[in-house]
């Protein structure tokens, strides 16, 4: 298993105290790892700062075996892809000129669009099934659309490792499963590295093939799903009485949780 | 690091298409304006008490026409004027949209966050306390114009600035700026204060030698660069992350940006006084003309120059006395302004 990306004793935080505290975190290469936690665990913050939106405060970042931060931003840029939380869709900007955003650090300052961009532009709305959508606007699509048209964008930027923090948040259900089906043939078919936080940890464990749970700014437990949640973890990490029972679906661990009204 | 490629080549044929349609369109629109800047460049010196033939204009500004008088009145009297609303608009536009769009919010012009306020206090300062000449009050508006820009960044740092904060620490300065100006108009003599309420309601017919051709240097420099750095503006519009996640050094960015605007309605400013509105209006009318999205830069400066030439020729000729510049550029931005702050509520987009 080689880990591309890397992150050694990092802390992070924004100025006050550190929300992520001296961790250790190796994403293997070409798997697709999911951060689960509790709100305010330090999940997003974790993520945000291995593609270098946050500065350590002690540690470094590794990009094959180089501190990110020594590397040109642009070279990052070619290497990671990160889809945030809440990006912005200007006014009345059409899909195809949005996912073209995404060719950003391969162009340069005299440099017009070319063939290339076109091509890669034309494959990012093909792998996410929005080719017919290239020229609608993005204010007319609806919300799991719209999340593929950003997953798009990030595709357009032809990274290696991908990073998306919360994609499935706004979404219900069905487009929540059919977007993390999505990022599986990403991964599958183009052996990219994914690595995102979600909320919902039942389909973390079906999608994750690593898991990394945090609680309080420090990893619980990392591993493949099946090894690693059980009831004491659901309980350290979210302070959950919950049972872990087989998903009767994908054989993956389940986690249902056992409220006040039901013990 | 080579990427790996995604199948799906053959669908690249509709989408660039497409694009290539849509460029096409913001050729046109480009170039559909620069036509209506020229002819209202030309109809800036047309009209007046002697009247002129476009023809005649044209000829004089070749240097084709063989009538002194006809030369002197175009190329004398009235080039100086029409060149400086063609240089304030195209500055004012262009720094507006810049604005607008670094900080993601269709309210954020120069003339609102305490940029045009700043020079116009230093104005005001020397001309009601220390009776300057005109060259030095716009070489103080300029100066006024800069460090109320500065100030702003400065206060609105917080690990970075984001768009929300330089408005609200903007309006905070503007508003300091306003009070400070009613004090020295209200303590002025009745001729300094007749001064400097003239400069402060903005005309092209004001602007020096000087002011002009330093402006028109800056913009020859600056315009070109501008619309380089739109390029950073493309990726920042998408939010502060993702431009990050692109590989733009978001806070030289938008430092830079931000720079280059302030210079900008800075030296519009100090040329012509504070010509209101243009800045509010031509970005959001350029995007709306545009209409894919695309960029909006060069549109919304041609837009800021066919603005201010227009209102020139509305207040100077078509008016029962001639009326300053920035009277008439006011009383159809002031509407606008009114109806953005409406809408712009309604939809939820005014933070």
């Amino acid at each position: 298993m080689t880990h591309r990306l890397n992150a050694q004793d990092v802390s992070f935080g924004y100025g006050g105290e550190d929300v992520v505290r001296h961790l250790d975190v190796a994403i293997p290469t070409g798997e697709i790892t999911v951060i689960v936690g509790a709100n305010g665990c330090g999940k997003s913050t974790l993520l945000r700062g291995l593609v270098r939106l946050l500065k350590p405060t002690t540690g470094q970042v590794l990009l094959d075996g180089a501190s990110i931060h020594d590397l040109r931003s642009v070279d990052v840029a070619r290497t990671i892809g990160l889809l945030p939380q809440s990006p912005v869709a200007p006014d009345g900007i059409s899909v195809a000129d949005l996912v073209g955003r995404g060719r950003y650090p391969h162009q340069g300052w005299f440099r017009q669009w070319t063939a290339e961009d076109d091509r890669a532009v034309a494959s990012a709305l093909a792998a996410t099934g929005t080719t017919e959508l290239a020229d609608r606007t993005l204010a007319e699509l609806s919300g799991g659309q719209r999340q593929r048209v950003w997953v798009a964008m990030t595709l357009a930027q032809e990274t290696d490792l991908l990073l998306l923090d919360e994609p499935t948040t706004f979404l219900d259900i069905h487009h929540q499963v059919d977007l993390l089906d999505l990022l599986t043939d990403l991964n599958r078919d183009a052996g990219r590295t994914i690595v995102m936080v979600l909320h919902d940890l039942n389909l973390a464990c079906r999608y994750a093939d690593h898991l990394i749970a945090m609680k309080q700014g420090r990893i619980a437990a990392e591993g493949a799903p099946s090894a690693v949640v059980t009831p004491e973890l659901v309980t350290e990490v979210f302070g959950l009485d919950a049972q872990v029972v087989p998903d009767p679906v994908s054989g993956t661990p389940m986690v249902v949780p056992r409220g006040r009204h039901h013990r | 690091m080579s990427a790996p490629a995604i199948v799906g080549v053959a669908a690249a044929v509709v989408p660039s298409s497409a694009r290539r349609h849509r460029r096409r369109r913001e050729r046109a629109v480009v170039a559909v304006l620069l036509a209506v800047v020229l002819a209202l460049f030309v109809l800036t010196m047309m009209v007046g008490s002697y009247r002129l033939s476009p023809l005649a204009v044209v000829e004089s500004l070749l240097g084709l026409s063989d009538d002194p008088s006809v030369d002197f009145i175009v190329r004398d009297l009235r080039l100086p004027v029409a060149t400086t609303g063609l240089a304030v608009g195209l500055a004012l536009g262009l720094s507006g949209i810049v604005f607008q769009k670094l900080l993601a919010n269709p309210l954020a012009s120069p003339d609102f966050v305490g940029i045009s306020q700043g020079a116009s206090v230093a104005a005001v300062l020397s001309i009601v306390i220390f009776h300057l000449g005109a060259v030095a009050v716009a070489g103080a508006a300029l100066a006024g114009a800069l460090l109320a820009g500065l100030l702003i960044y400065l206060l609105a740092w917080k690990g970075g600035v984001t768009g929300y904060r330089f408005i609200l620490v903007g309006i905070g300065v503007s508003e300091f700026c306003i009070a400070l100006i009613g004090y020295v108009l209200a303590k002025a003599q009745l001729f300094d204060a007749r001064e400097a309420m003239a400069w402060l309601v903005g005309s092209i017919g004001q602007a020096g030698a000087l002011q002009l051709r330093i402006l028109l240097v800056a913009l020859v420099v600056l315009l070109p660069v501008a619309l380089l750095l739109g390029r950073w503006l493309g990726a920042l519009e998408l939010g502060d992350d993702a431009a990050h996640a692109l590989g733009v050094r978001v806070e030289v960015a938008r430092v830079v940006l931000l720079a280059v605007a302030i210079v900008l309605v800075a030296l519009a400013t100090a040329a012509a006084g504070p010509v209101s509105f243009v800045a509010l209006v031509s970005g959001p009318i350029a995007v709306r003309i545009v209409r894919t999205g695309g960029p909006v830069l060069l549109p919304s400066a041609l837009v800021g120059a066919a603005l201010v030439l227009l209102a020139d020729v509305v207040a100077v000729h078509l008016m029962p006395a001639a009326l300053p510049t920035g009277v008439v550029t006011g009383a159809v931005g002031a509407p606008y302004l009114i109806w953005l702050l409406a809408t712009v509520n309604s939809e939820g987009r005014g933070g």
